[in-house]
């Protein structure tokens, strides 16, 4: 836990520190050839690409292209995950039926697909709508798990006992059911982020997602020339820093789902 | 009997006890079956029955925090079931509930003082200053100290949290309390000290009290009449007095000779209630 949180402090730093700390212009691409392809070496240290241009650069400014997408579509899916499941399990009836017809739906396409096809037929997307893009199909799963802790605890006595006292509907449901959520979407939260940086990182690398010359993490490894073997730093290190920051993440989440929930016991 | 506060008439509650795939009930379980009584202002109505019998639902129904299927409920002149939600809102501020176990009906993350004018804003009966006032007031009225508005219920015993839901219910200065189970959930020495306070707090404000209770022996020194309930009906309703020495019904007398007597010498035959 520590140590996760470690790396992931670590990652944070860094990309919001990235200007001061990285060597080189991320985009800058001198027109010597020499400077191609070139491996690890003093002047840089993860070596460059095939349009020359320093890969420890563009995984430090990749860093915060790659997490500030996750995290902002993340919360964007929570917050529409959150709302939706609250409005389906505190209202029930025909609302939540719809509702969760909708998500059953959703969830049936593998989200992968659903993402390659909404980019397919919008084409390539500014860093905005990547994110709009990933926010949008992630909130299923999110709503679901919140409608069913809102069923839970509408019921609970004191939620019915401030009902009674006679305290608006609305007061009700921000005062004693929407704290108890909190937890549970600070795990999903991170769980998430844990899925959206690969995904990401996915499409960028297929060229649907953010768009060259910016860097992110997925991209960079597409610079690759050749086979990947060929110029393996250019392959090896952001792909590194999308595993760290995925097992940290995924670490930290089951360490706080396991404080919340110590049971384990299921809450779809 | 003197002037009626509560009129209950032919309430009915079914609960669905299957859906179909969109929702609709395919069967319904009548947990509340044709249920009739009044309550007298200043009197307490004990409704007593097994688990599952329908007494929860009935004092649930009253109040509508659940919506009864069918019958009429009315409050000092007012058809509740018909109300419109603020209407009814409203309403809540002179019918209020103390529910059976103190360690659910309190929000665990919210300070006592919270929790206890909760009620007195939302009808907005005090602000600011004035509003601590009375909240300290009704904690003290309670049996409670001024100082305990600043903590959380978990660090308060079984029978000092239910005085806090009583405290909670009270704020509001309610005319009419439901008593579900208010009792049940506590130790004995501490069971006759809540129910102390409840007869005590009933003189002073004149309340009207619905006491819900599956042990006949809790309610005899509260109520002024028993209601005896059984499967969802009414099965026998008299004052207390008369119930307790000559029952009527085979499911009452069944229900006395539940009641422990703490003297082992004296041997008691146990009748046991058949259903008919």
């Amino acid at each position: 836990m520590k140590f996760a949180a470690a790396v992931l402090v670590l990652f944070v730093v860094v990309a919001v520190a990235a200007p001061a700390i990285a060597p080189h212009d991320p985009r800058a691409t001198p027109q010597s050839e020499t400077q191609k392809n070139l491996p690890p070496s003093g002047a840089h240290p993860f070596g460059t690409d095939q349009y020359s241009r320093d890969v420890l650069s563009r995984v430090i400014y990749g860093a915060r292209v790659s997490l500030g997408v996750a995290v902002v579509a993340v919360m964007l899916a929570l917050t529409l995950g959150a709302a939706i499941g609250a409005v389906a399990g505190y209202a029930g009836g025909w609302t939540d039926i719809i509702c969760m017809r909708v998500v059953d739906a959703m969830l049936s396409v593998p989200r992968v697909l659903l993402l390659l096809v909404l980019v397919a037929s919008t084409g390539p997307l500014t860093v905005g709508g990547i994110i709009v893009l990933l926010g949008c199909t992630g909130w299923p799963g999110t709503s679901r798990l919140v409608r069913g802790e809102v069923r839970l605890l509408k019921e609970r006595d004191y939620v019915l006992a401030s009902r009674a006292t006679g305290t608006p509907e609305w007061r009700v449901f921000v005062l004693h059911v929407l704290p108890g959520l909190v937890p549970q979407l600070l795990v999903t939260g991170t769980l998430a982020l844990a899925t959206v940086i690969p995904l990401e990182a996915g499409l960028s690398f297929l060229g649907l997602g953010v768009q060259p010359p910016t860097a992110s993490w997925g991209n960079i490894i597409s610079d690759a020339a050749g086979r990947p073997g060929d110029t393996w730093w250019v392959v090896l290190f952001p792909g590194l820093a999308i595993v760290c920051t995925v097992l940290a993440v995924n670490t930290i989440g089951e360490r706080l789902r396991e404080r919340i929930d110590p049971r384990g016991r299921s809450r779809t | 009997m003197s002037d009626t506060l509560i009129s209950v008439s032919h309430l009915t509650h079914e609960f669905a006890a299957r859906r179909t795939m969109f929702g609709a009930p395919q069967a319904t379980i009548r947990a509340v079956n044709d249920v009739s009584f009044d309550i007298a202002r200043g009197e307490t109505l004990a409704l007593v029955g097994e688990s599952g019998c329908g007494k929860t639902t009935t004092g649930r129904a009253i109040l509508r925090l659940i919506e009864p299927t069918s019958g009429h409920v009315t409050f000092d002149g007012i058809d509740v079931l018909t109300l419109q939600r603020e209407p009814l809102r409203r309403l809540r501020r002179r019918m209020q509930v103390v529910f059976q176990d103190p360690h659910t009906s309190l929000d665990p993350r919210m300070r006592v003082g919270r929790t206890v004018r909760e009620g007195i804003e939302a009808h907005e009966l005090a602000e600011g200053a004035e509003a601590d006032a009375r909240v300290a007031r009704t904690l003290e009225e309670v049996g409670l100290r001024a100082s305990d508005a600043a903590k959380l219920p978990h660090e308060f015993s079984g029978g000092q949290r239910q005085r806090i839901a009583i405290a909670r219910a009270l704020a509001v200065e309610p005319e009419f309390v439901v008593l579900d189970e208010a009792v049940s959930a506590l130790d004995v020495t501490v069971q006759a000290q809540v129910l102390a306070l409840l007869m005590q707090l009933q003189r002073d404000r004149g309340l009207t009290y619905l006491f819900i209770a599956h042990n006949l022996a809790v309610v005899e020194r509260i109520a002024t009449r028993v209601a005896v309930m059984y499967r969802g009906r009414i099965v026998e309703i008299a004052a207390a007095a008369a119930l307790y020495s000559s029952p009527q019904h085979g499911y009452t007398k069944a229900l006395l000779s539940a009641v422990p007597v703490p003297d082992p010498r004296v041997k008691k035959k146990r009748i046991v209630w058949d259903g008919n």
